[in-house]
């Protein structure tokens, strides 16, 4: 069953400058996407178009049901609670704890504390975190920081985690640990589109590799295919 | 239960969060507190000026002054022909007999006395008076006409010209002042909007997280609100207690009345709780949506 689907997709910016020209792409769900493509192959477009934080100039895009180019302004939210997003430079509330920071993803949903302490500490527990949730962002190191980010994106139990460049302020060998983490949440079944420069990680991982080049799909590598 | 418990969270975190940002905060709430202080001393003295004004504008009388050969009966018929009039103050029309004007006149001076004191009701060239109050001044000359045309009325005074001037006068002083502190208040409505926006535009990504997060833009929009609504509160504390006390404090200095008795000033009872209420109100109102119409930048897309 696909999760994701995109339909003649065209991204056209205020500028006049085209990012995405008729994408087609079918994601099914517990997949593990790897979109790669050098600087400005239109990679961020892609995934900001399914989170919704740009919207389809044309074409059709369905994501866990929900036609993003569709939906208003104030139903955003709909979206974005079945999806995580996890960022390059975390995006992390630099006056809150760990903890905080993941609990915040459960607060603005109205929760009660009884029921975000426990799920807080599970994913921080799943990242490997637990130990270090009275931190603050600047006091844990970049690899830390990222893995609060995700545990925040997945506090939710979302269906899909969408990952742009998460790897790319870090260092192979944090990279590596924090591919181990999101790895373990794709085996608890969620679908994982990641943008990625690191072809390293693309290659060690064999999972399904989709290259774009200026704003269209120019391959699709299916698990294990793809070699630099 | 939910939507409660929302509420309280964000109740909570707007304080939180006027403290975690102080100096931004410091800096809307001096903001507020400055420009209302501005706004209550004009609204002070453009409603003084307005007061003063209108009692000036009260104490204008028409005197109607009735033929001398008039009956009693026919002094009844005009007054019940006065009160039937439109702009007249019903209450507030006085019948003024000769003699006792004349007995006035010769209290007042040794020469009235040595010419009048002879005079007999028939003789006195003195006539009986109507004194009036209108309802509205505008209208003095119509209502001072209609008086006129009145059986036995002879002569009708209000000091016209000079009242004329003096209500166009008012009118224009009042416009003035009141645009001015209409003008103010919009100054300072834009002035604290501003402040908040920028407040808030160093939380821009607090607010990119929870739109992330899949905060509903109400649930966004909630905590800033509050905290608007929380800045313009603590704001207007000053401006009120120096509202409240100064205009006190500049009452009793004067006792009541500005350099002469003409000017009358307003008394503090209600008065300045009212002025105060009306800064409070400015103050989160503006706060709240200046805050809200921030929010809404960052939530489109």
């Amino acid at each position: 069953m696909d999760i994701i689907r995109m339909k003649n997709v065209k991204k056209t910016y205020k500028t006049g400058t085209t990012a995405i020209y008729d994408l087609d792409l079918n994601i099914k769900k517990g997949e593990f996407v790897f979109v790669i493509g050098s600087t400005g192959c239109g990679k961020s477009t892609l995934i900001k178009m399914l989170y919704r934080e740009e919207k389809p100039t044309s074409g059709k895009i369905l994501v866990g049901g929900i036609d993003v180019g569709k939906i208003r302004n104030g139903k955003v939210y709909k979206l974005r609670r079945k999806i995580g997003v996890v960022f390059q430079n975390y995006q992390l509330l630099q006056n809150s704890t760990a903890y905080e920071n993941v609990a915040f993803a459960l607060e603005v949903l109205g929760l009660p504390k009884s029921e975000v302490h426990p799920k807080v500490m599970k994913v921080l527990d799943l990242v490997g975190l637990k130990n270090k949730a009275k931190q603050y962002p600047n006091h844990l190191s970049g690899g830390e920081q990222q893995r609060v980010a995700i545990a925040r994106a997945i506090v939710n139990g979302p269906k899909i985690l969408i990952c742009d460049e998460p790897t790319g302020n870090l260092d192979p060998k944090t990279s590596m640990e924090i591919m181990e983490v999101l790895e373990a949440i794709n085996k608890l079944g969620t679908t994982i589109i990641m943008v990625t420069h690191d072809i390293e990680i693309v290659e060690k991982l064999k999972k399904r590799v989709v290259l774009l080049d200026s704003g269209r799909i120019v391959k699709d590598y299916k698990e294990g295919e793809y070699k630099k | 239960m939910k939507t409660l418990r929302i509420l309280s969270r964000n109740i909570r975190d707007s304080f939180k969060s006027v403290f975690r940002n102080f100096s931004l905060s410091l800096a809307s709430i001096s903001c507020i507190t400055i420009t209302l202080i501005v706004v209550s001393v004009s609204m002070i003295l453009s409603l003084n000026v307005n007061n003063f004004t209108s009692l000036i504008e009260k104490d204008v009388t028409i005197v109607a002054f009735l033929k001398t050969d008039i009956t009693e009966e026919e002094t009844d018929k005009v007054y019940d022909e006065i009160i039937t009039l439109d702009n007249i103050e019903k209450d507030n029309v006085e019948f003024r007999d000769k003699m006792d004007i004349s007995k006035e006149m010769m209290a007042s001076s040794e020469t009235f006395k040595s010419i009048m004191k002879d005079w007999t009701r028939e003789e006195s060239p003195i006539q009986d008076t109507f004194q009036i109050k209108v309802t509205d001044i505008n209208l003095i000359h119509k209502t001072a006409e209609e008086i006129k045309n009145i059986k036995n009325v002879d002569v009708v005074k209000y000091g016209e010209g000079m009242v004329e001037e003096l209500v166009k006068v008012f009118d224009v002083i009042r416009k003035v002042s009141i645009a001015i502190v209409i003008s103010l208040i919009l100054v300072t409505a834009f002035l604290i909007a501003n402040t908040i926006k920028i407040t808030i535009m160093s939380r821009k990504r607090e607010i990119e997280i929870m739109r992330l997060v899949g905060a509903s833009n109400i649930n966004i929009r909630l905590p800033f609100m509050f905290e608007g609504l929380t800045l313009g509160i603590i704001g207007s504390i000053i401006p009120i207690i120096i509202t409240i006390y100064g205009y006190n404090a500049l009452y009793n200095h004067f006792d009541g009345q500005l350099f002469t008795q003409f000017i009358k000033l307003i008394k503090p009872d209600s008065f300045v709780y009212l002025v105060s209420l009306i800064l409070l109100a400015i103050g989160m109102i503006v706060g709240m949506f200046g805050s809200i119409r921030a929010v809404r930048k960052y939530l489109k897309i």
